[in-house]
C-alpha cells in the first residue's frame, strides 16, 4: 500500500470518527449551553455563541417542581433496577443453566410481552391502580416500568450467566458451598460487569419512560412526565433547561455504573 | 484416605446411556486411570463419584459409606477440572484458601496449609497473582494446590493435562505421580491419553461405550488385552488385526489369512480346539514383528512375506507399512533403518505375542 493511500484512509476514518462523535455530541451541547443562555442573548438574530449565561431557567424549573420530580424519577428506577433484578436473575439464571421442557418457547414469549402496546392496557391499568390504591405512587410507576424492563433484564442476564464457564460453579460446589453460596460467591462477583450494564439499561428505560409515567401519576410525576406537562408550553430555553435537568442525572448514572462495564478481573464477560 | 468402591452405577442422559452398569473397587491410596475414548463415559463416572451427577441406577461407597446421593460437599473429595475452573476473581493465595475457608478452618491453620500445598507446587511465589496473569502450567499448578489442600479422600483429576503443551505435559505427568505418592490419596484420574494412563496409573480401567472393558495395570493392559477393543486402543501404532481361519492338523494349528498362513506351534491347539474351521481375528503389535535379517533367533516366529507401501522413519523407531496382497501390516522396529518403498520385505511375527479373538464377542481366546 502506498503512504498516501495508507494516509487517506486514516483521514477518513478519522473524518467519520468526528461525525460519529459530533453527531452525538452536538445535541448535548446545545441542550446544555441553551440551558444557561440569557433570553436577550437566546432571541438575538446576530449571537450564535451565546456570551452571558445564568442559571435562572434551572432554578425556575426545580422551584417548579422538578426537584420533588427528579427525587421521583431516581426512586422509581432504581425500585424499577431493585424489582426487575428481583425477578430477573432468578429467571436469567435458570434460562442459562438448566434444560427444561418449554424453555424456548418461554424465553419467546417473555420477549414476546414487549411487543404489546402500551396504550392499549393504560386505561385498564389506571382503574386497576385505583382500586389497588398505587395510582399515583413511585411504586405503582416502578411496577409498570418492571413489567417493560422484565423481558430485557431475563435476556441479558441469562445471555451474562451464560458466559460464567459452569465448572467454577461445580469446583465451588466440591470444595464445600451449596448452589446458593456458589451463586452468591462465585457467579455473581464474575456476572457483576454484565449486571452493571443490565442496570444501566433498566435505569435509562424508567428515566426515559414518558407515557405510563404520565397517566399513572397527577401530584407524584417523575421527570419526563413533569416536563411534559409543565415545561413544554414554556419558552424554548426553558425547554433546553428541562433537557439538561433530565440528561444530567442520568449521565452521572452511567459513568459511575460504567466503571462495572469494562474488563474485571483480566476476563471479559460478555 | 479411603477405598471406592462403584456397584453396577448406570447414569443416563435422555435416551443416551452415557454409563452402562460400572462396577469398579478402587484401593485406599491407589492411583487408578479411567481410560477411553470421548464419549466413553469416563468423566461422567468421575463426576457421579463426585457427586456433580447422582446416578439413576447403582452406589458409590467411599469405605462403608455410602455416597450415592450426598451433595458434593459432603463427601470430602476433591477435583481438578479439565479447564482447571480457578476462580478468577480471587488471587492465586485466595483460591487455594478458598475450601478451607468454607470449612471455617482458623486463619494461621489456612495460611500454614496454603504456604505447604503452595511450596509442594512450586508457585509460592504466584501467591499474590491473579489466574490471568498466570501461564496454563501455573494455573494447572493453582488447580492441584487447590485440591490437595484440602486432605480430601478421594482426589477427582478430569483431563487435567490436556490443556497443557507436550513438555509440559511430561513434566506434570511426572510430577503429579510423585505428589500422589508422597501424600497417598486415593486418586482417580480420567483421560484419553493412553500414555499418561499406562506412566501413571497403578491401574488402568479401560472404557468403551459406557461399559468397563478391562481393569489391569499398565502391562496387562498391553501384554494381555481382554478384547479387541483394549488391544486396539492401547498401543502405538495400533495393533494389526486381520480375519483367519483355524485350520487344526494333527497337534499343529494353521491360521489361514487372505495372503498368508500362520503356523502356530502344538500349545496352540488345546484352547483353539474349538475353533476347527472357523473365522477368528488375530492381532500382532506392530513391536512385535522383525525383519528377518535383523533377527539373531527364529524361534516361535512365523513368516510373512510382502512389499514395503510406506516407511515412517521417526529416528528412533522405524514403522514400515507392508503390503502382503490385501492388506497393509505395521511393523515397529526400534532405530533408523533404509527401507525402499517398493522393495520385498520378509518378517517374523513373534508368536509369544499373537492374540486370537473370538470374531463373534470379540473376547479373546489367547
Amino acid at each position: 500500500m502506498s503512504i498516501a493511500k495508507y494516509y487517506l484512509i486514516k483521514i477518513v476514518i478519522a473524518g467519520l470518527a468526528t461525525l460519529a462523535v459530533l453527531w452525538i455530541m452536538t445535541p448535548f451541547v446545545i441542550a446544555i449551553l441553551y440551558a444557561f443562555t440569557n433570553p436577550s442573548d437566546y432571541y438575538s438574530p446576530n449571537v450564535i455563541l451565546p456570551l452571558r449565561y445564568t442559571f435562572e431557567h434551572v432554578q425556575k424549573l426545580l422551584a417548579l417542581g422538578a426537584t420533588k420530580a427528579i427525587i421521583n424519577s431516581v426512586v422509581v428506577a432504581l425500585m424499577t433496577i431493585g424489582l426487575s433484578f428481583l425477578l430477573g436473575l432468578p429467571a436469567g439464571y435458570a434460562f442459562a443453566r438448566y434444560i427444561f421442557p418449554g424453555k424456548d418457547s418461554l424465553k419467546l414469549f417473555i420477549v414476546s410481552l414487549r411487543m404489546f402496546p402500551i396504550m392499549v392496557i393504560a386505561v385498564p391499568l389506571v382503574t386497576l391502580y385505583i382500586r389497588l390504591g398505587l395510582s399515583d405512587t413511585p411504586l405503582g410507576v416502578a411496577l409498570a416500568h418492571t413489567a417493560m424492563a422484565l423481558p430485557f433484564v431475563i435476556v441479558i442476564t441469562s445471555s451474562i450467566f451464560a458466559g460464567v464457564p459452569k465448572e467454577l460453579e461445580e469446583a465451588a460446589l466440591i470444595f464445600g458451598l451449596d448452589r446458593k453460596g456458589a451463586f452468591m460467591r462465585i457467579t455473581m462477583p464474575l456476572a457483576l460487569p454484565g449486571l452493571a450494564a443490565a442496570a444501566i439499561f433498566t435505569f435509562i428505560m424508567s428515566w426515559n419512560e414518558v407515557f405510563i409515567a404520565s397517566v399513572l401519576t397527577l401530584t407524584n410525576r417523575t421527570l419526563p412526565a413533569f416536563i411534559l406537562t409543565s415545561a413544554m408550553a414554556a419558552p424554548d430555553f426553558i425547554k433546553f433547561a428541562a433537557g439538561f435537568i433530565m440528561i444530567l442525572p442520568a449521565m452521572i448514572f452511567v459513568f459511575i455504573a460504567r466503571r462495572y462495564l469494562i474488563t474485571m478481573w483480566g476476563i471479559t464477560l460478555r | 484416605m479411603v477405598d471406592v468402591h462403584l456397584k453396577n452405577i448406570v447414569k443416563k442422559f435422555g435416551k443416551t446411556i452415557a454409563v452402562n452398569g460400572i462396577t469398579l473397587d478402587i484401593k485406599d491410596g491407589e492411583f487408578i486411570v479411567l481410560l477411553g475414548p470421548s464419549g466413553c463415559g469416563k468423566t461422567t463416572t468421575l463426576r457421579v463419584i463426585a457427586g456433580l451427577e447422582k446416578p439413576d441406577e447403582g452406589h458409590v461407597f467411599f469405605g462403608d459409606r455410602e455416597v450415592t446421593y450426598l451433595p458434593p460437599r459432603e463427601r470430602n473429595v476433591s477435583m481438578v477440572f479439565q479447564s482447571y475452573a480457578i476462580w478468577p476473581h480471587m488471587t492465586v493465595y485466595d483460591n487455594i484458601a478458598f475450601p478451607l475457608k468454607i470449612k471455617k478452618v482458623p486463619r494461621e491453620e489456612i495460611d500454614k496449609k496454603v504456604k505447604w500445598a503452595a511450596e509442594l507446587l512450586q508457585i509460592s511465589e504466584l501467591l499474590n497473582r491473579y489466574p490471568h496473569q498466570l501461564s496454563g502450567g501455573q494455573r494447572q499448578r493453582v488447580a492441584v494446590a487447590r485440591a490437595i489442600v484440602v486432605e480430601p479422600d478421594v482426589l477427582l483429576m478430569d483431563e487435567p493435562l490436556s490443556n497443557l503443551d507436550a513438555l509440559l505435559r511430561v513434566k506434570m505427568r511426572s510430577e503429579l505421580k510423585k505428589l500422589q505418592r508422597r501424600i497417598k490419596v486415593t486418586t482417580i484420574y480420567v483421560t484419553h491419553d493412553q500414555v499418561e494412563a499406562m506412566t501413571m496409573g497403578d491401574r488402568i480401567a479401560v472404557m468403551n461405550a459406557g461399559k468397563i472393558m478391562q481393569v489391569g495395570t499398565s502391562e496387562e493392559i498391553y501384554l494381555k488385552p481382554r478384547n479387541i477393543f483394549v488391544a486396539g486402543f492401547v498401543g502405538s501404532p495400533q495393533m494389526n488385526f486381520f480375519e483367519a481361519s483355524v485350520r487344526i492338523e494333527d497337534k499343529n494349528v494353521f491360521l489361514d489369512a487372505e495372503d498368508f498362513t500362520i503356523t502356530l506351534e502344538g500349545d496352540f491347539s488345546e484352547p483353539l480346539k474349538n475353533y476347527d474351521g472357523k473365522t477368528v481375528i488375530v492381532g500382532i503389535r506392530p513391536e512385535h514383528m522383525y525383519p528377518l535379517d535383523l533377527i539373531a533367533s527364529r524361534e516361535k516366529t512365523s513368516e510373512i512375506e510382502g512389499t514395503i507401501d510406506f516407511v515412517e522413519a521417526l529416528g528412533s523407531d522405524t514403522i514400515v507399512h507392508i503390503n502382503t496382497g490385501s492388506m497393509i501390516i505395521v511393523m515397529k522396529i526400534s532405530g533408523a533403518h533404509h527401507y525402499k518403498i517398493g522393495s520385498k520385505i520378509r518378517v517374523a511375527l513373534d508368536l509369544r505375542h499373537i492374540h486370537i479373538f473370538d470374531k463373534a464377542t470379540e473376547k479373546a481366546i489367547i
